[in-house]
């Protein structure tokens, strides 16, 4: 058991590549989470905003001597500072989402999994509906349903997403339960609460990273697809998603900042999460490389 | 000598063909007109619902009895004249020598069926039915005089009218949406006829020869229906388009600067305000700044809202955000229109006077309140919404913005969730706005159907129906600016600004910018 | 006969789309009263509940549902709030927009993925192939409606090649206007189409790479090998007839989402399609059009799903659980 997870732990880190954009992921982590502490100005803060600084172009100043390194937004709003920020803020949707749904998705696979019978019949059919939509139709008609909020917007994406952890998590855990220890920890009268948790749970983290890492990139994107269309978060703490909507009015007026510096961040985000995902799985399912 | 008459034969009928070849040549030289609109057309039928966009095709296939200028001053259209008899009845004098696209003459008949076909549509519509329910009854007097009996003396009779397209009975009775939809229905008396209708896309239409008025410079017109405001100026700068309605703010300077367009502007009937909750103590969503429900509303203390109003940079507001696509207000109706008082200024900022204004009233640390409004209805809605936020949690009201579609706003504001509402109004006259944005709320007389704040004041609603039930103009605009400087005076709304509507062109192209924001190909000309 | 696996399938799929009825129904009820936005401003409240009236609006929830479903099997959809059409022939109206906009987008994603997906599973390690599948990543990594704003950008205001928005001329092809068969509306359809098929390009790159490989470490390609057949023979011969039926089917069950995901792209370009359409409805709480929306999309998935379920049942069965297992694999 311990071997099994210190091998695919290890062979991470022994890969190059993996090793390399795991810390790019690790830097823009790090640079999201410690927004706060040395960007110039609060976005989110109101009173920290002047319209009189209102769109103006990179490298420009500002009235207390401060350089806007990457110009203002239509609020005056730095657009370093929003990055930072609304970096922090796309990010935290999509690991909370993921925490929230890869928990909802083990919960529901595992109990599918163990139960079998019509139990599992039925989730999976459940499953099933749900993954036969497209992830953008469901958010959609959830968000109109029950309105803005970040917090709302998080249920929409669990929603969406829960069931690709659930199948995943379920077939997992039926190769899994073949095999021979998990029949010999059966006949060796484990509670099956013990051999769910202790036995099978650790086997199945690798195929869990896999889906997890792409789903990170998945909740991440839908989130800024539906801030785009407008259904997303509110606007005074906007997310990457919701900057780019913002500057697209002024793309073809050339304040290109407002929209080219969030949509750059976004892509390369998006872009490591999933060359690192990328990388895990060939990692881990060496028959698909 | 055969072969002498052969020739002439031939010869003429070379020089025949050649001829009808060149007037079909200069005819088939028919000028095209492509026009970008934004906003979404849900149907053709005039009477259906009352939205900008779909009036907006209409007015090129149908026409009203009474008009407007570009300055929203009335003018004549189907009707010639106009004038009250006695305070109760009206009489319209209508043009004769109007034919509908299919020939028929227009009457009076026509002219009675469509003011009542509001009332008598079965389908869900859209609320024309508010423009005819002053009216009685309609007596016809001749082929072209129309008289109508009010239920009671009402001032504002032709600019309702205005709103009332005309359409052919013969061709309109019994037709639903469908029948407009599909073309069947649309025979109207206006300068361009209906020729083909992609839902979602576009209108055609061509010039329509038998029009009474002044011949349009296009015979052929095509009005593109293009929402999303990048892809219009797109379409415009790849001459896609001629001629686009509501320049984004965002695109203002960048089409001004293109040599081969232009862009021209007016301020519009529209006002931006903000409806404070004046009605509820304690407002529910007021609280301290540690987020207890404060036990008074402070919007009710007129001292507040005005303090609200003083924190207000309008100047930035319409030179930042509306890029100059707004003048800052003070008034309920933009400058051209009925009713504009010149009295009160706009308010100047004045966040000093704002803070002491507050500390006066009882409230040195501020409180905390949430600012509602649209974010896809008007002119940088969500913008406004968040530079009023700014401005406001400046002097210590700390403000959270709520931007919703406007259905979700609608669906609140009528639950009463919501405390500031950001609200566009575009309106004739003083007197009709001040009826549906601060009357006291009646919904039998159809008073302050749209006081969001519940604002009361009996001698402005005195002042109001008095103003409305005067038939001399002079004197009813006298009583509506009255009506206006009381409530102003009040704080009964904040106004913010007026919006200022913009149209780009082709260089080569003219149109004169109209108060009502309509675009009408019409009255396009080629310079 | 009535164990027959179709017959089942058929079964099940009649009862998600009552199951879907309700969910929908009952989902967008909550969204709010819509007579508001259908109101003249000047309006009063007796005007306000004679249309609530008149929408039917007041009734409870059962009743109205008991009404929406009697008018629904007798194929009235409702009449939209806004347009006062029925709602049905919105959405069949913009039908023809959106499967032709989602038809060329998965051309273009099979003409370019299929053989660049080959390509790099053929050869894993070469440099081409690595650029190929970091490609795809890309592709798939970037949102969609940005995309869609650099593609406008570029082709449209700097270069001025292509139109930005809108479709273009139509043609009636067999009853359906189709914009595809005139130059003009060939021209519209272009980028559109390009953004559109760009997710699932991507996808389509890895999943024939992923199957290529699977493929030639299978027995019978070393078979052919021995035998001495040239690479080229057994890539045509024996690689591709393999590979091809699971992707085909995983192609076919997409087509369905791809119609769905259209509304992002349709948004951006201005495409007269369905999924403006259901923005547009959802804005403006035009229920009896959002509803007719997701009934349709439901019923194109569930037919998609039942005709490529049954032809694989008639030709393969095991066909389906391969698929399945490819399409999990990317997923």
């Amino acid at each position: 058991m311990f071997n099994d997870e210190q091998h695919y732990l290890l062979k991470l880190y022994r890969d190059r590549v993996a090793r390399r954009s795991g810390l790019m992921l690790l830097l823009i982590l790090a640079l999201a989470l410690a927004a706060p502490i040395y960007t110039p100005q609060n976005p989110y803060d109101l009173a920290q905003l002047n319209l009189l600084d209102a769109k103006l172009p990179p490298l420009h100043h500002s009235p207390d001597g401060a350089i806007y390194w990457l110009g203002t937004d239509d609020q005056g709003r730095d657009m370093l500072s929003a990055l930072c920020y609304g970096l922090r803020t796309s990010l935290g949707v999509g690991l909370i989402t993921t925490l929230l749904s890869l928990s909802l998705g083990l919960l529901a696979g595992l109990v599918a999994a163990y139960s079998g019978n019509y139990i599992d019949s039925m989730l999976m059919r459940l499953v099933d509906l749900q993954l036969a939509f497209p992830a953008i139709l469901i958010a959609l008609i959830l968000l109109a349903l029950v309105g803005q909020g970040i917090d709302k917007v998080i249920i929409a994406l669990v929603i969406v997403q829960w069931a690709y952890y659930a199948r995943t998590v379920r077939s997992a855990a039926l190769t899994e339960m073949r095999k021979d220890y998990i029949t010999a920890a059966i006949c060796a009268g484990y509670s099956p609460m013990r051999i769910v948790l202790i036995h099978i749970l650790p086997n199945i983290i690798p195929t869990l990273l896999v889906v997890a890492s792409a789903q990170i990139a998945q909740a991440i994107a839908l989130e800024a697809t539906l801030s785009f269309l407008g259904l997303g978060l509110p606007i005074t703490a906007p997310s990457l998603g919701l900057l780019i909507a913002n500057g697209y009015t002024y793309m073809l007026s050339g304040t290109y900042w407002i929209s080219l510096f969030p949509g750059v961040v976004l892509l390369i985000t998006i872009f490591i999460i999933n060359i690192t995902g990328d990388r895990i799985s060939a990692l881990l399912n060496p028959r698909l490389q | 000598m055969k072969i002498i008459s052969q020739i002439s034969r031939q010869l003429t009928g070379i020089v025949t063909i050649s001829c009808l070849c060149l007037t079909s040549l200069s005819l088939s030289a028919a000028t095209e007109l492509r026009i970008g609109l934004s906003g979404e057309v849900t149907s053709l039928d005039p009477h259906h619902l009352a939205s900008q966009p779909n009036l907006t095709v209409a007015r090129h296939v149908f026409e009203s009895l009474v008009d407007v200028d570009t300055q929203n001053r009335l003018i004549p259209g189907l009707a010639l004249s106009w004038r009250a008899i006695d305070p109760h009845t009206w009489e319209f004098k209508l043009r004769k020598g109007v034919a509908f696209h299919d020939g028929s003459p227009f009457t009076a008949q026509d002219a009675e069926f469509s003011l009542q076909r509001p009332l008598q549509l079965k389908s869900p519509s859209g609320g024309f039915a508010a423009y005819v329910r002053a009216i009685a009854s309609i007596r016809i007097i001749d082929t072209h005089t129309l008289q109508i009996k009010t239920k009671s003396p009402y001032g504002a009779l032709p600019e309702d009218l205005n709103s009332i397209l005309i359409v052919s009975k013969k061709h309109a009775v019994n037709a639903n949406t469908d029948d407009f939809d599909s073309g069947r229905a649309m025979v109207g008396t206006g300068p361009y006829q209906f020729v083909r209708y992609q839902r979602g896309d576009r209108l055609e239409l061509s010039r329509f020869s038998g029009w009474w008025g002044t011949p349009p410079a296009h015979d052929k017109v095509t009005l593109r229906i293009v929402p999303s405001d990048p892809s219009r100026t797109a379409g415009l700068l790849a001459a896609e388009l001629d001629m686009i309605e509501h320049v984004p703010s965002a695109d203002i300077k960048k089409l001004s600067k293109n040599n081969q367009l232009k862009v021209i502007q007016a301020t519009s009937w529209r006002t931006i305000l903000l409806h404070l909750d004046q009605y509820r103590s304690p407002s529910p969503y007021i609280t301290d700044l540690n987020g207890s429900l404060l036990s008074k509303n402070p919007l009710q203390d007129k001292r507040v809202r005005q303090a609200l109003s003083f924190a207000i940079n309008r100047l930035a507001i319409t030179e930042r955000i509306m890029e100059g696509l707004g003048m800052p207000a003070i008034n309920f109706v933009s400058p051209p229109s009925f009713g504009y008082q010149t009295t009160l200024k706009p308010e100047t900022f004045d966040p000093i006077a704002a803070k002491q204004l507050l500390t006066e009233a009882g409230y040195p640390n501020g409180f905390q309140l949430t600012l509602s409004g649209p974010n896809n209805r008007y002119i940088n809605d969500d913008q406004i919404l968040q530079a009023v936020a700014q401005f406001w949690t400046r002097v210590g009201v700390r403000t959270t913005v709520e931007a919703l579609p406007m259905s979700t706003l609608l669906n609140k504001v009528r639950k009463e969730e919501t405390t500031i509402t950001l609200l566009g109004w575009g309106s004739f006259a003083a007197d009709l706005a001040i009826r549906s944005l601060i009357a006291t709320t009646n919904s039998e007389k159809g008073y302050g159907a749209w006081n969001w704040g519940r604002y009361s004041n009996s001698k402005v609603d005195q002042l109001m129906t008095t103003a409305l039930s005067t038939i001399d103009r002079t004197k009813r605009e006298a009583l509506a600016r009255e009506a206006s400087i009381l409530a102003i005076q009040d704080v009964a709304i904040i106004p913010l600004h007026h919006q200022v509507v913009s149209w780009g062109l082709r260089s080569g192209l003219s149109y004169t910018p109209r108060t009502d924001e309509f675009t009408l190909a019409q009255h396009v000309t080629i310079r | 006969m009535l164990r027959s696996p179709i017959l089942i399938r058929i079964s099940h799929s009649i009862i998600t789309l009552f199951a879907m009825s309700i969910a929908v129904f009952l989902g967008v009820y909550a969204l709010g009263n819509p007579v508001d936005l259908l109101i003249n401003p000047q309006a009063n409240q007796i005007e306000r509940a004679q249309m609530i009236t008149q929408l039917g609006l007041d009734q409870s929830l059962w009743v109205q549902y008991q009404r929406f479903l009697s008018a629904a099997l007798h194929g009235n959809w409702g009449i939209s709030f806004d347009s006062n059409t029925s709602a049905w022939s919105l959405i069949v109206e913009r039908l023809p927009a959106t499967v032709e906009l989602a038809l060329c987008a998965m051309c273009i994603a099979i003409i370019i993925g299929l053989p660049l997906g080959l390509i790099a599973g053929l050869h894993p390690s070469r440099w081409y192939s690595r650029l190929i599948m970091n490609g795809s990543i890309l592709g798939f990594s970037l949102p969609t409606f940005w995309v869609g704003l650099m593609l406008i950008m570029m082709f449209s205001v700097w270069l001025g090649w292509l139109p930005s928005s809108g479709r273009g001329a139509t043609t009636n092809t067999l009853g359906i206007p189709l914009s595809i068969t005139t130059i003009d509306g060939l021209m519209h359809l272009i980028l559109p189409a390009i953004n559109l098929a760009l997710f699932k390009l991507s996808l389509l790159v890895r999943l024939t790479k992923s199957s290529t490989t699977l493929a030639m470490l299978e027995d019978y390609v070393r078979y052919a090998r021995a035998k001495g057949l040239t690479e080229h023979t057994i890539i045509i011969k024996h690689v591709l007839p393999n590979i091809a039926p699971p992707i085909i089917t995983i192609i076919g069950l997409e087509l369905g989402g791809l119609i769905a995901f259209a509304i992002v792209t349709e948004s951006v370009f201005s495409w007269p399609g369905m999924g403006k359409l259901l923005i547009e409805s959802i804005n403006m709480l035009d229920r009896p059009v959002i509803v007719a929306y997701l009934m349709m999309i439901v019923s194109l998935f569930i037919a998609i799903n039942l005709i490529v379920d049954t032809v694989l049942i008639m030709i393969n069965p095991r066909l389906r659980k391969q698929a399945l297992s490819l399409q999990s694999s990317l997923a």
